[in-house]
């Protein structure tokens, strides 16, 4: 079965759904042992590892995050804002037999403490099928604003 | 009769708002203060602008600030760096919109005065529409004064202020032993994480030279790291101290055998960075090994300059102020120019977990410092207190306030170089 559009939306949108409920640790599931997970500074950049980035994850890194979103000695993630996302409008990138590449835009509200902010983005999924299921290759989520002052978050894009 | 018009408020007192170990509440939330701030520190004193790799080559510029001022710093084809107001002499409208680039000249959108490299007004068209008398050489770009020092470049609006080397006094050491951190290249330039928070700058100006916050803030980032590491990170039981330096500055110590990096080159090689040494390996001695290895972990310790710079561990950070209850940071991260690519990239991946609007570490502090202006509306008439560490005063070298690495000595430099700043007459 090779994967198609309305396959990578469906597993998008429930990514988008286990991070908007703060379920991290499901999150992990769903990504391969090789995926990378990026919130690049720069648009564009030939190579995300020899730039600045806000996230530039591998497995490791992103175990160690989820574990300090998950600890309760973080302020800013104990205080995080409440946040409802929305992704569509895909295209299709590239596909081969077992991975689809696609490009959404990715609308966040993030409440806190009285504070309504919107912060959209570029989500550039690679999704694989694998002996267990559909997972995450890579996914680059290119802020709006990301060039410019982007104020803290106690969640994940 | 009612009075519909406030009378404006007195001006404050600066002597009875600056005590030795403390400050007013106003400090962090008086407009009038504020603008006052703007006036006598950031348009009188010495402002960081730029690091030398920002502009490399001729016609490169940055745009930037000093204080709410933006300007322009731009090398002309001589190599020489000017620091320019971005406002057109004619009306007003920036010169310049983009954050950095190289160009032959700066041109008004509006009427198209066009600027050379070194702000002089070079065309206006349809020139003949101006009296006879009309010169160009009175409309150039307004120029501030520049001085460098080990690639750190700062402006002053202030003719009569000291040389840079002057102002920088004693700081001017732990500067040299933190550009150390090249590991043998020049330091250049390496991206940056750029936020706001809703706070005013001086709650910013506090933090680089406060390790007492570090284990309660930072334990989320200690615990990310392996033990090794969070065996150094945990300096406050350490050797550590904060000396004043004098005009504001002060260096905080945190971890002593990182002060100078040329140094203990025969340690072990920390855990975390024995993949990185052993690729390194395949292409450089031994020596250069370690000295690389030394670099990518970054200084021991944070040089704070009054009042917008500080060389932090292994970054600068830069304030600016934005209005009395906001303020823009940015953590500027440095690379070993024409270093190994692996190196670099340690570096880089250092930086992201620390800082960043997702790092480790910054949004914790940015939560700390906005209920810092929050809970400065309480109690207007208390104080925020610097009276930790006192009995450092005068116990340092030559006499200077030389407190532990938890003391508050550095938060009590910079108050009083504010002090005597705010005090003066224009």
């Amino acid at each position: 079965m090779t994967l198609d559009l309305q396959t990578a939306a469906e597993f998008l949108w429930k990514e988008a759904d286990m991070l908007d409920r703060r379920d991290y640790e499901a999150w992990q599931g769903l990504w391969t042992e090789d995926g990378l997970y990026i919130v690049p500074i720069e648009r564009d950049a030939e190579d995300y590892a020899d730039v600045l980035n806000y996230a530039y994850d591998d497995a490791k890194m992103r175990d160690m995050r989820v574990r300090r979103l998950n600890s309760s000695f973080s302020m800013s993630a104990l205080t995080a804002s409440n946040t409802v996302r929305t992704i569509s409008r895909f295209v299709v990138l590239d596909r081969s037999a077992s991975e689809i590449t696609v490009r959404g835009a990715q609308m966040l509200a993030d409440y806190r403490r009285d504070n309504l902010r919107m912060l959209a983005a570029d989500v550039e999924a690679t999704i694989r099928q694998t002996d267990d299921g559909l997972k995450l290759v890579r996914k680059v989520v290119t802020l709006v604003n990301c060039e410019d002052a982007v104020t803290g978050m106690g969640y994940l894009l | 009769m009612t009075t519909l018009i406030e009378p404006r408020p007195e001006t404050p007192n600066i002597s009875s708002l600056v005590q030795h170990d403390r400050v007013h509440t106003s400090l962090y939330n008086d407009p009038a203060l504020f603008a006052q701030e703007m006036d006598k520190i950031f348009n009188k004193t010495w402002v960081w602008v730029a690091h030398e790799s920002d502009i490399k080559g001729p016609g490169d510029y940055i745009s930037t600030y000093v204080g709410l001022q933006p300007v322009i710093v731009v090398r002309d084809r001589k190599k020489q760096v000017h620091v320019l107001l971005n406002r057109c002499r004619h009306r007003a409208a920036t010169v310049c919109e983009k954050k950095k680039g190289r160009t032959n000249s700066f041109v008004c959108p509006y009427h198209g005065w066009g600027y050379g490299l070194d702000g002089s007004l070079r065309g206006v068209p349809m020139n003949e529409g101006y009296a006879e008398s009309f010169d160009k050489a009175e409309y150039g770009l307004v120029s501030l004064r520049v001085e460098t020092y080990a690639g750190l470049i700062f402006a002053t609006f202030n003719e009569d202020a000291p040389s840079l080397s002057d102002f920088l006094g004693d700081a001017k050491p732990w500067i040299d032993l933190f550009m150390k951190q090249g590991g043998g290249f020049p330091v250049k330039f390496g991206g940056e994480h750029k936020f706001k928070f809703p706070g005013n700058w001086k709650i910013q100006l506090e933090n680089t030279t406060d390790a007492y916050h570090f284990p309660v803030v930072h334990k989320s980032f200690l615990q990310s790291l392996d033990d090794q590491a969070e065996e150094l990170f945990s300096f406050l039981d350490g050797d550590g101290y904060v000396q004043d330096l004098g005009n504001g500055h002060s260096v905080m110590v945190m971890i002593p055998e990182l002060v100078d990096l040329d140094e203990n080159l025969d340690d072990p090689i920390p855990e975390r960075f024995q993949d990185l040494a052993a690729s390194l390996s395949k292409k450089h001695t031994e020596e250069e090994v370690r000295k690389i290895i030394r670099a990518v972990g970054g200084s021991g310790f944070n040089v704070n300059l009054f009042p917008n710079l500080a060389c932090s561990m292994a970054f600068f950070r830069v304030l600016r102020p934005v209005s009395v209850t906001e303020t823009e940071i940015r953590h500027v991260t440095l690379l070993m120019d024409g270093g190994p690519e692996e190196g670099n990239r340690a570096r880089l991946r250092l930086h992201e977990h620390f800082q960043g609007p997702m790092g480790f570490g910054s949004p914790d502090d940015a939560e700390a410092w906005e209920r810092v202006q929050r809970g400065s509306q309480a109690g207007p008439d208390m104080w925020i207190m610097l009276n930790r560490g006192l009995e450092g005063d005068g116990a340092g070298p030559k006499g200077t306030n030389r407190g532990d690495v938890s003391a508050e000595t550095g938060m009590r430099a910079a108050y009083q170089k504010w002090k005597e700043m705010m005090e003066a007459s224009q």
